[in-house]
């Protein structure tokens, strides 16, 4: 199995608030890894750390062999934050044209970035006056228009209608399939059926990190969202 | 090429802002005008006041612009993200410094052209330097707006650094009392306010038909005041946060 990202001993406090605290997992090159759990529960903290933007007190976290948010990563990694992070300002086509121009890409390079995420019909309009749902589709394309080799996607799907989802689903699932490491957050269960790998999480702590189905199994039952609880009872009796 | 498509991205964001670009342009023209019937029967007064404002409207206009469109990168999480691609700081830095240095020299221009020949301003000096001077103010302003965003929280708190950055600077430029006529330690204060310089640059623009060594020297700690602050402002970019 090939590593695409390594977290050991993670331990990051955010206020006076211990929000990981000796986190570690390893994500496969090539996969797409869910990351779920409720809330407050670190999804963030832990993607903000893996792109390299999060102050860590101990610990490492290495991407493609190389320590989080380090030179030679930038041009490799796309981040999709919680809050579509793109310019209100600009068209959807102006934000995904100058998101590409970072990586020196050319502007078609971005036109096909709108396309995956179903905005051709609204390349044209200020980021502004787009729905919610649209916004964050808009700040997806500029996380995908550098054809990272990881991506790293908090909560991508929420606000979508369910064939969009859908189709972003798809378009994850071909990018891993071409090579691409892909984490997504997400507290929707359902989603989580789509992965290759989960990783739950709870109070900064990994609770699993396995398959769908190994999950399942380990639970006793056939329901993501009942696995969850039961994975979490287990553990509190365990501590 | 990541600072060229920089600044184009903030030029864009400005020109999809038609109703800024008008404040920009037409507000310190109509201020000016206003200044001029002020001091109808006095033209030597309006020549200095006019004068003192073009570099002046540019440094508090291109300040309060910078500080709310950095704080926006800071709030909106753009700022954040870039910080995971290939941008630099000083592709930032330098990005805001040229899209709104050329703003700024845009909104001088079309001032001091309606300041000469519709108002009749004079100067001994020639309009291209009153309109240099007038850019380094902008980029003074941009620079410091850059700064002062780090340590603002919300908007509302950022348009509170305008009158703390701006109104000592402009009080103690020599406007309203000459400087060497100040108390000591008002002019100690003075001596170290970039704003002092560029008034008196522009000052002996005005009273000589030749760039002077005075005015170079005021120039040049205009543009070291640029860079200080640009470093400073560089610090406060930081791509770990808490």
């Amino acid at each position: 199995m090939d590593t695409a990202i390594e977290v050991s001993g993670l331990v990051v406090k955010r206020g006076k608030r211990l929000v990981l605290d000796g986190f570690s997992c390893v994500i496969p090159r090539g996969s797409v890894t869910g990351l779920l759990g409720p809330s407050g529960s670190g999804k963030t903290t832990l993607m903000r750390a893996i792109v390299g933007v999060q102050i860590v007190e101990s610990g490492t976290v290495t991407v493609l062999g190389h320590p989080a948010g380090s030179a030679p990563l930038r041009s490799k990694i796309g981040y999709l934050t919680q809050a579509p992070s793109v310019y209100a300002d600009l068209t959807v086509r102006e934000n995904a044209r100058y998101f590409a121009s970072l990586y020196r890409l050319k502007a078609a390079v971005a036109d096909e970035a709108i396309e995956a995420v179903g905005l051709t019909g609204a390349a044209g309009q200020l980021v502004a006056n787009l729905s919610g749902g649209q916004r964050s589709r808009a700040s997806l394309a500029c996380a995908i228009v550098g054809r990272p080799e990881v991506l790293v996607l908090d909560e991508p799907t929420v606000g979508q209608d369910p064939v969009l989802r859908d189709e972003l689903w798809d378009h994850f699932r071909r990018l891993a399939a071409d090579g691409a490491t892909v984490l997504v957050s997400s507290h929707v269960m359902d989603e989580a059926n789509r992965c290759d790998r989960l990783l739950l999480i709870r109070e900064g702590a990994l609770i699993a990190d396995d398959t769908p189905a190994a999950v399942k199994t380990s639970a006793g039952t056939d329901d993501l969202d009942q696995a969850f609880l039961r994975l979490i009872k287990r553990q509190a009796v365990a501590a | 090429m990541i600072l060229t498509s920089t600044i184009r991205r903030i030029l864009t964001q400005l020109r999809h802002d038609p109703r800024t670009i008008a404040l920009i342009i037409v507000v310190p023209t109509l201020l000016i005008t206003l200044i001029y019937f002020m001091y109808d029967e006095q033209p030597r007064i309006f020549d200095r006041i006019a004068l003192t404002m073009l570099g002046v409207f540019p440094f508090i206009v291109m300040f309060l612009i910078t500080s709310i469109a950095m704080l926006r990168e800071r709030t909106t999480g753009t700022l954040e993200r870039l910080f995971t691609t290939p941008v630099g700081k000083l592709d930032l830095l330098f990005g805001y410094g040229v899209a709104f240095g050329l703003a700024a020299a845009a909104q001088a221009t079309v001032a001091a052209a309606f300041a000469y020949w519709v108002l009749d301003m004079t100067t001994a000096g020639s309009v291209g330097l009153v309109i240099l001077i007038a850019v380094a103010n902008a980029v003074l302003g941009v620079a410091l707006g850059l700064l002062c965003s780090a340590f603002a929280r919300t908007e509302f708190q950022a348009v509170q650094f305008m009158p703390l950055v701006v109104a000592p600077q402009l009080l103690l430029c020599g406007l309203f009392v000459p400087r060497a006529a100040m108390a000591g330690w008002l002019q100690a204060i003075s001596d170290v306010l970039p704003m002092s310089y560029s008034v008196e640059a522009l000052t002996e623009v005005g009273a000589h038909a030749e760039p002077t060594g005075i005015m170079w020297r005021d120039l040049t700690v205009v543009v070291g005041a640029i860079v200080v602050a640009l470093i400073l402002g560089a610090a406060t970019l930081r791509r770990r946060t808490a």
